[in-house]
């Protein structure tokens, strides 16, 4: 009988502490890396509010025409710049958001989950993806080559890029309203398109106002899309169906390359207005999501 | 009981009932059809950005042919080859990639796996201010301030690593603060938002029945992270990873201000630089003929690649999505 030699225990677990140091190095590092986006933030908002609180003023908001870029900051403002972003903007919004909530209404309500809506909604993301220099290209193909350059193109062009953000931020909103609102409507004999209008938008409001807002945020920052749309001028144009206009984005964008002074200092004026037009749209979505959660409970 | 009489059983005066199998009315039925229009208005404008800017692009196409993978970016010459611009975009969003995700993914695995909620939330707000500082603020800030800064850190790096063969050839001398590395860093800035944020999801979607028994045989919350997470989050985290790709690809007024415009091929990578969306954004208003539609081809072209990853990654994100949800 042969016989039964126990193998020597071998211990195969990493010793504990180890185990234990690991464990902890990888959570600093999680939290380095925070540190490390922080950083830069801090850094560019700090530099920015440092060197653009100066220049501001009402007179740098509202007067104009931009003054060359060798005259110091502390003459005439971005004026123009203000009021084109206002202008193009607004149109933007005013063109896109009623589609994008359309289109967000046929995904969800009536397209449900059919290869068409689903389809759709995927090309969505994707055109999300889409770089807004190309979208630039493209109202500058379609649009500025027979109709020229106007406030009205760089509307479409940020439009294009507004619309799947739109779309996406409302579906999602749209999918949070519970079937038994709708079915209730329906058992009182409305019809589908006025279960839709007076009892599934109005429940989504919030939210969907929300997602305009911050969508709208991120059209006012972008620069490629206006480039060959609105060209950059330095005269107010209060007309935003004709002629060249010219936006915040697009002056800072030109000033950025100068070496003056005087248009550097406007430069990152016109990037703090910029920043707080964000930051103020940014703000109003929260406590719009804010209230409306409130109103949910 | 038929609709017939149920009508005729209608308080007179009151609103005629509509049967069951009556046609839904006109309003109703164009409400749908408004829709449906918002709706494909995403593929029709998909399609004529494709259709219009090859068009105008179409000149381009024509007389270079095969030409426009040339490495020559020459107006002057008529030389309009597109390789310098493929090859700077494609090493800019290396950089910002290598750069942005080890730090996103971090970020996202602290939000999820370490700190409760109400410290999560401050958080994401912070993370998420990246994304509000618009894109010509970053340029600004990179060519006025950030590149004169980092400059004498790579004139260093450049001094100590001349000669050393592979270092050497990477991050040697010629220098300048307006650089590939500094278009790459300012990139990963932009889209570490997008890509932590999408991490975030995905990684949100690990069962905690999963990491709970992870817990439970004792491992420690990296050993969890190693053996539990990462097989389930790893398909998905690689489609946020292609998305913050094409961002970064598609990225155009931050790089067009740091990258240094110079269309040069080189393995330099603290020496300046070009990429496609820089070049158009700076050279479209002075162009005519063959070179303005040699700008709308590169557009034509990073239209394709961002379609082309956003696909793959939108593919990717959503399949790990529903194998999540066990569909």
């Amino acid at each position: 009988m042969a016989a039964i030699t126990e193998p020597p225990k071998a211990d195969l677990r990493e010793p504990a502490g180890w185990r234990r140091t690991k464990n902890r190095i990888a959570t600093v590092l999680m939290w380095i890396s925070f540190v490390v986006v922080i950083i830069p933030l801090i850094f560019v908002l700090y530099t920015v509010i440092a060197k653009g609180a100066s220049v501001i003023s009402w007179q740098f908001l509202t007067s104009g025409p931009i003054p060359p870029n060798v005259l110091p900051a502390d003459v005439g403002g971005m004026g123009p710049a203000v009021l084109g972003t206002i202008e193009i903007v607004a149109l933007a919004s005013a063109i896109t958001v009623p589609l994008g909530v359309l289109g967000a209404i046929y995904l969800n309500e009536y397209g449900g989950k059919n290869w068409l809506a689903w389809f759709i909604g995927f090309m969505a993301d994707v055109m999300t993806g889409v770089p807004s220099i190309v979208m630039g290209l493209f109202i500058f193909s379609i649009w500025v080559l027979h109709f020229g350059f106007s406030g009205l193109a760089g509307a479409f062009a940020l439009g294009a890029l507004m619309l799947p953000i739109v779309i996406r931020s409302t579906y999602e909103m749209l999918l949070l309203v519970p079937d038994t609102l709708r079915e209730g409507s329906y058992a009182l004999g409305a019809s589908k398109s006025r279960v839709t209008l007076t009892v599934v938008l109005p429940a989504a409001l919030g939210g969907i106002v929300s997602g305009v807002l911050l969508a709208i945020a991120r059209a006012a920052g972008e620069t490629a899309p206006l480039l060959f749309t609105i060209l950059t001028v330095t005269s107010a144009n209060p007309n935003v169906f004709s002629g060249p206009n010219t936006s915040l984005p697009s002056q800072i964008f030109a000033n950025a390359t100068q070496p003056y002074p005087g248009a550097q200092a406007r430069g990152w004026g016109a990037a703090l207005t910029l920043i707080a037009i964000a930051f103020i749209l940014m703000i109003a979505a929260r406590i719009v999501t804010a209230r409306y959660a409130r109103y949910q409970r | 009981m038929s609709t017939a009489t149920q009508a005729d059983q209608a308080a007179p005066g009151s609103v005629p009932a509509r049967g069951l199998t009556a046609p839904r009315g006109l309003a109703d039925r164009s409400f749908q059809w408004l829709a449906l229009g918002a709706g494909l208005l995403v593929l029709v404008i998909l399609v004529l950005i494709a259709f219009s800017t090859t068009q105008q692009a179409w000149p381009w196409f024509k007389t270079e042919g095969l030409g426009i993978f040339g490495t020559v970016w020459d107006p002057a010459a008529n030389k309009f080859g597109a390789t310098p611009f493929i090859y700077g975009t494609f090493v800019t969003g290396v950089i910002a990639l290598v750069v942005a995700v080890p730090v996103s993914v971090a970020i996202a695995l602290l939000l999820t796996q370490v700190v409760p909620y109400r410290i999560a939330r401050p958080i994401v707000y912070v993370v998420d201010l990246l994304a509000v500082v618009p894109s010509v603020v970053w340029g600004l800030w990179g060519i006025l301030v950030f590149a004169p800064w980092i400059q004498h850190i790579y004139a260093h790096i450049g001094s100590a690593v001349d000669g050393i063969p592979v270092l050497g050839a990477l991050f040697g001398p010629p220098t300048s603060g307006a650089s590939f590395f500094t278009a790459g860093i300012i990139l990963a800035f932009m889209i570490t938002p997008i890509v932590t944020s999408l991490s975030r999801e995905v990684i949100a979607t690990v069962p905690s029945i999963d990491r709970e028994g992870a817990y439970a045989l004792g491992a420690t919350r990296w050993e969890m992270i190693r053996g539990v997470v990462q097989p389930h989050s790893q398909g998905g985290v690689v489609g946020a990873v292609l998305l913050g790709l094409g961002r970064a690809v598609g990225e155009t007024i931050a790089a067009a201000l740091v990258i240094g415009s110079s269309p040069t091929i080189t393995s330099h990578l603290f020496s300046t630089g070009y990429s496609m969306p820089a070049v158009i954004a700076n050279q479209f208003g002075e162009s005519t003929g063959v070179f303005k539609a040699g700008l709308i081809g590169l557009g034509v072209l990073l239209f394709a690649f961002t379609i082309i990853i956003n696909v793959v990654a939108r593919a990717i994100v959503d399949r790990s999505a529903r194998r999540m949800r066990g569909e």
